[in-house]
Order: C-alpha cells, then sequence, then structure tokens
C-alpha cells in the first residue's frame, strides 16, 4: 500500500458493493471516512506509510450496509463508482460516497490482510 | 558666533598641505623615509607605547587649523618640510620644537574667529551706543516703542550668545590639512554682513547725524535678526546635515586586517578622516606588532636549495632549463607542508595560551580571597584581634606578589608585555579593589585587547600624529568609490566610501481579523 508519489499505485483491492439504506431524510452508508490530500496524514491510525493522504475507514457502525457488504476499519479507499479516492480532498470524498441519486456505492478498497493473502498463496506456489 | 577655543587633552595634528599635490608626493617620500627611521629609533627607546610613540617625526609640522573654525592662518612655516627630512634630530630636539610652536599656531584660527564674533556681536551695542555719546541732545526721545526693542535686542542678543557658547565654544579636536570650506564661508558671510551694515551705518546715521533714534535702534535689531539667522544657516551646514547617513565607510587596518564598517552623512574628505579617526580610538582593538607575521620557521623552509643531479648525457641547456623546472615543481611541492606546521604551531599556541590563562585566573581569585573590605563597625567590635588596617595601595601591593609571577607569564606568552608594566598593574589592581570588583573584573583588561584609547597615556599637549593621504581634494565631499588612507609611522588605515543603498519601501496591510488558524486534524466524517 505504499506509494511513490508520481508512480502509479499498484494494490490488491476488494470490490464491495454498499447498498444505501434510508435513514429519515438521508441516505447513510454506515461508516466513516477519515483522509484526505488537505488532512494530516501523520495522524492516521491505520496507515502503513504515514504520509499516505488517502480515504481511509475511521469506524463502521455495527449492522449498517457497510458492515454487511463487508467493509473492515482501517480499509483504504481507493475508487468510489469510478472516482478515484487517492487523491482527494476530504469534502470530494465525501461527497462523492453521498451523492443522493445513487442508491448503490461500489467500492474499491485494499487492506493489508489482502495482500498477506495474495502473496502467501504466490509462495506456496 | 563667539568662541575661544579651549585647550583640550588629546588634537589631532595632520600634516597640512596647501601646497600642489607634487610637493605632497615628495614631502610624503620623505616622510615614508623618515618616519622608517624614527620608528626604529623609536622602538629601540620607547618601551610601552603600543605602535604610537611618544613624539612622532613630524610633529614640528603643521599650521595649526583646528575643527570647529576655519583655517584663516594662512602662514606656511617654512621650518616645517626641513625638519621632518632632517633625521639627525635627536629626541630632546623634537620636544624642544615641538612644545613652541604647538601652542600658539593651534589657535590662530579659533582666535581669528573669535575676535570676529566678538566684533560681530558688539556691532549692535556700538550702533546704540554712538548716536548717544555722540550727539545725545539732538536725538528724538522715543518712548514705549524704544524699549520694546531694547528687550527684544537685549534678548535676541543673549539667545546668540548662550547658542554661540553651546556650538561653537568647544576644544578644537583636530587640525585639518585644508580649509574646512563651510566655516570659511561662513566667516566671510559675516564678515561681509557685518562690514555692509557698518557701511551703511556710517553713511547714513554717522554722516548727517540721524535724529531717528528709533530707526537706529530698529536697525540694530535688524542686524540682530540677521546674525541669528547666519547662526542658523552655521547650525544647518556645520552640524545637521551631516548627520543623516549617507555613506558607508569601510575601513581597514593594513597591518592585521582589523577592520569596521560606519555610516555618516555627507562630509568633506578630512572630516570624514577625523570622524573615523575619533571611532577608531574606541572601537579598533589596539595594534600589536608583536603578534603579526608567522613564525621565520615556518616561511624560510621554502627558500632552501635543491640539489640536483643529472644522470646521463651533459646536454648544458637541456639541464640548465630541466633543472630549474624541477627546481620550481620541487619548492612548489615542498611549500606545500608549512600549511601543516601553521596549524599545529596555531593550535599549540593556543593550548600555551588556554593554559596560562588558566593558571592567572586562578591565581587571581586566590589573590583576592585575602582581603576583605573592613566594615566600620568591625573595627570597633574586635579590640582583641586587631588587624592590620591598610589602604588601597598597600592592599593591592599585599595580594599582588602572589599572582605576579602567573601574570607576567600570561603576559608574556600573549605578547602583551609593553603594554602593561607593573606600576600599571598595581595601580589597576587598587582600583579595582576600591570599586569592589571582582577578580573577573580586574583580568578584563588583562583577557582580551583592549581599543586602542586604553592605553593612552595623558599625553597633554602632543596629539596624534595622522597622515591623510587622498588622490582627491581633502575638501571635496565623499562620493562613491571614494578611497583615502589614514598613515601613522608603522601602519594606516584604508578607507573606502560605498553609498548607502536607496530604499524601496513598500506597504502591505493586514487586517488583524485576518489571522486565523485551523488545526490540523483527522477529521472523520460518516456518511
Amino acid at each position: 500500500m505504499s506509494f511513490i508519489p508520481g508512480q502509479p499505485v499498484s494494490a490488491v483491492v476488494q470490490r464491495i458493493e454498499i447498498h444505501k439504506l434510508w435513514d429519515g431524510d438521508n441516505l447513510i452508508l454506515g461508516f466513516s471516512i477519515g483522509g484526505g490530500i488537505d488532512q494530516d496524514p501523520s495522524q492516521n491510525p491505520f496507515s502503513e506509510d504515514k504520509a499516505d493522504k488517502g480515504i481511509y475507514v475511521t469506524r463502521v457502525s455495527k449492522g449498517g450496509p457497510a458492515e454487511v457488504a463487508g467493509l473492515r476499519l482501517g480499509d483504504k479507499i481507493m475508487q468510489v463508482n469510478g472516482w478515484d479516492m487517492t487523491m482527494v480532498t476530504h469534502d470530494q470524498a465525501r461527497k462523492k460516497l453521498t451523492k443522493k441519486n445513487e442508491d448503490v456505492v461500489r467500492l474499491l478498497v485494499t487492506r493489508r490482510s489482502l495482500e498477506d493473502a495474495v502473496r502467501q498463496s504466490m509462495m506456496q506456489h | 558666533m563667539d568662541n575661544e577655543s579651549q585647550y583640550s587633552g588629546y588634537s589631532y595634528k595632520s600634516s597640512h598641505s596647501r601646497s600642489s599635490r607634487k610637493h605632497r608626493d615628495r614631502r610624503d617620500r620623505h616622510r615614508s623615509k623618515s618616519r622608517d627611521s624614527s620608528s626604529r629609533a623609536d622602538k629601540s627607546v620607547t618601551i610601552q607605547a603600543p605602535g604610537e610613540p611618544l613624539l612622532d617625526a613630524e610633529s614640528t609640522r603643521g599650521d595649526d587649523r583646528d575643527d570647529n573654525w576655519g583655517e584663516t592662518t594662512t602662514v606656511v612655516t617654512g621650518t616645517s618640510e626641513h625638519s621632518v627630512s632632517n633625521e639627525d634630530l635627536t629626541r630632546a630636539s623634537k620636544e624642544l620644537e615641538d612644545s613652541s610652536p604647538l601652542e600658539c599656531r593651534r589657535f590662530a584660527g579659533p582666535v581669528l574667529s573669535g575676535v570676529l564674533g566678538l566684533f560681530a556681536l558688539l556691532t549692535p551695542l556700538a550702533f546704540l551706543l554712538l548716536p548717544q555719546l555722540l550727539w545725545r541732545d539732538s536725538l528724538e526721545p522715543c518712548g514705549t516703542p524704544c524699549e520694546g526693542l531694547y528687550v527684544s535686542l537685549a534678548f535676541k542678543l543673549l539667545v546668540l550668545l548662550i547658542s554661540s557658547w553651546a556650538l561653537f565654544l568647544r576644544p578644537p579636536r583636530a587640525t585639518l590639512p585644508r580649509f574646512f570650506v563651510f566655516r570659511c564661508l561662513l566667516m566671510a558671510l559675516v564678515f561681509l554682513f557685518v562690514a555692509s551694515y557698518w557701511l551703511f551705518y556710517g553713511v547714513r546715521v554717522l554722516e548727517p547725524r540721524e535724529r531717528d533714534y528709533r530707526g537706529i535702534v530698529g536697525y540694530a535689531v535688524s542686524l540682530v535678526d540677521a546674525l541669528l539667522f547666519i547662526q542658523y544657516l552655521a547650525l544647518v551646514l556645520l552640524e545637521v546635515r551631516h548627520l543623516r547617513p549617507a555613506f558607508c565607510l569601510k575601513v581597514v587596518r593594513t597591518t592585521d586586517g582589523a577592520s569596521r564598517f560606519y555610516s555618516v552623512g555627507h562630509l568633506s574628505i578630512q572630516r570624514a578622516a577625523v570622524w573615523v579617526l575619533d571611532h577608531y580610538y574606541t572601537d579598533f582593538p589596539v595594534y600589536n606588532p608583536a603578534l603579526l607575521n608567522l613564525p621565520k620557521s615556518i616561511l624560510s623552509k621554502k627558500m632552501s636549495g635543491f640539489k640536483v643531479y643529472s644522470l646521463g648525457e651533459e646536454n648544458s641547456t637541456n639541464n640548465s632549463t630541466g633543472q630549474s623546472r624541477a627546481m620550481i615543481a620541487a619548492a612548489a611541492r615542498r611549500r606545500d607542508n608549512s600549511h601543516n606546521e601553521y596549524y599545529y604551531e596555531e593550535a599549540e599556541m593556543d593550548r600555551r595560551v588556554r593554559k596560562r590563562k588558566a593558571r592567572l585566573v586562578v591565581a587571581v581569585e586566590e589573590a583576592f580571597t585575602h582581603i576583605k573590605r573592613l566594615q566600620d563597625d568591625e573595627a570597633a567590635a574586635s579590640p582583641k584581634h586587631p588587624r592590620e588596617v591598610m589602604d588601597p595601595r598597600e592592599a593591592a601591593q599585599a595580594i599582588f606578589a602572589p599572582m605576579a609571577r602567573a601574570m607576567q607569564k600570561y603576559l608574556r606568552t600573549t605578547r602583551q608585555q609593553p603594554y602593561h608594566s607593573m606600576e600599571s598593574i598595581i595601580a589597576h589592581l587598587q582600583f579595582c579593589i576600591t570599586h569592589n570588583m571582582t577578580p573577573k573584573a580586574f583580568l578584563e583588561r588583562y583577557l582580551a585587547p583592549g581599543p586602542t584609547m586604553q592605553y593612552q597615556r595623558e599625553n597633554g599637549s602632543r596629539g596624534r600624529q595622522w597622515t591623510l593621504v587622498s588622490e582627491e581634494p581633502v575638501t571635496s565631499a565623499l562620493r562613491q568609490g571614494l578611497v583615502f588612507s589614514l598613515r601613522r609611522l608603522d601602519f594606516a588605515l584604508v578607507v573606502t566610501v560605498t553609498p548607502l543603498p536607496f530604499l524601496n519601501l513598500g506597504e502591505e496591510f493586514i487586517d488583524p481579523k485576518s489571522h486565523k488558524f485551523v488545526m490540523r486534524l483527522q477529521s472523520e466524517t460518516s456518511v
């Protein structure tokens, strides 16, 4: 999950599809995000590289649509519905996630365990 | 404009020149020759002068033109040039020639200006008194308006007197080589003014025996007004104009490279020279000729010769050029080691100085613990332990003994021993004891070379002889790129003039409410 500025990022990602839930007037997804290029990356407890300004999942509400879909705490969101999430501000990320006319958000997330699993499986062969 | 010059302790005398530049060059050459010899001679006689012997070879010369008043004495004394180049002068005869001409020549200028000023001040009174004395009976009586004019006249004269005393009645600090242009101008102006007033007075009042006394009083008052304005002009030209900094002077001492930067206003070269010298005595560390050069052991290595053996055929021309080239190359290579030795020698010297300094500090601290100040009540309260009560001089002598050796060794290591005699050290010790100083305060005089002023002895009549060397006439104003130097017997100060840069100051307004800050946090948004 480390990145070199200017170089394309390669990561092992998982596709997660979350169906939004109607909560009164709002559509909620059931998790919280943190991070962004306008934030202080050194305070991110989930990132491996403390200079990583990507969007991370900081809280997953129990029983919410995100947990049901398989989102885990500490995941880094790489794409939302095709929109890139690795170089966006916090507010842009929030906007991309909370579009009122979309019912479903398809996320590409990555986490450390995914990479480890892939490496392990590669080593076994 | 009234002034009487007062006798000051130090005054600068610089060699005058109102002769042509060629003449000056010739004298320069003479001077440099005589200077070398006299400095050689002086160095053998005077032990304590820090590079500036008590008497200079050129101290016999000089029209005395002081700083405050224009040089109106145009007398060029014939003895000056010849006495310089005469190197057989012994010290005694130098002294003789020194004392008497010095006194009168220095004050000729101020005395003349004082006379002129006094004359100008007394003129209005004379204007008032002459009609009263000569034709009192036929004068028209003049009542209240005249009295008003009397009072105003009196006060204006008082103001003139006080401000002249405050501004112009200062002891001359320096004698300049040439006329001080502004002062000459002002004196000429005053003279012209007063002369024309007297002329008109003589023609219009004295001859026809003018009866309108009020008019005469008004005339006198107008003269005093005009004098006040001339004084204002003098104030602006002489004092105020050079206060605002316009040039930056870099002063470098030629012997050891000590340099300073100063800001001055618009001055002529000679006035700038005096200004620089004023600051030289308090800013520059004293010139110590013993600290100058690398020890000979380092520099002499490169001069050693090489023996070149030629193997093979005896081809003389080839060999000679080859030989010389080889020698030069070898010498160049060999010289490379001297920096190494210099470095080690410096390190060794530092170590030695520090060791001696440590010993000195310890010795002085210990010595100071031997005495303490006697409080008044102690003397009465302890009759059974009679202590010997000493005055500061005796106390100083008592504690000098344990530290004498350490002090002497330290001074010798730092080559300062010509500046401090035993007598002066005891005197300084006495001074420090009297003022309750700590050992560190006592030592500050010896641990660092102080400014030259610290080592001046009260030299009374004789001032310091400096020579102003410049390619431009010394009354011209400072401008960019000017270089002049001030020479003494064995060193010189080279002064370079650069103008201070023009400042383009812009403005930027910052609203105090615009200072806002946010914490750099990881904000969390729930979606």
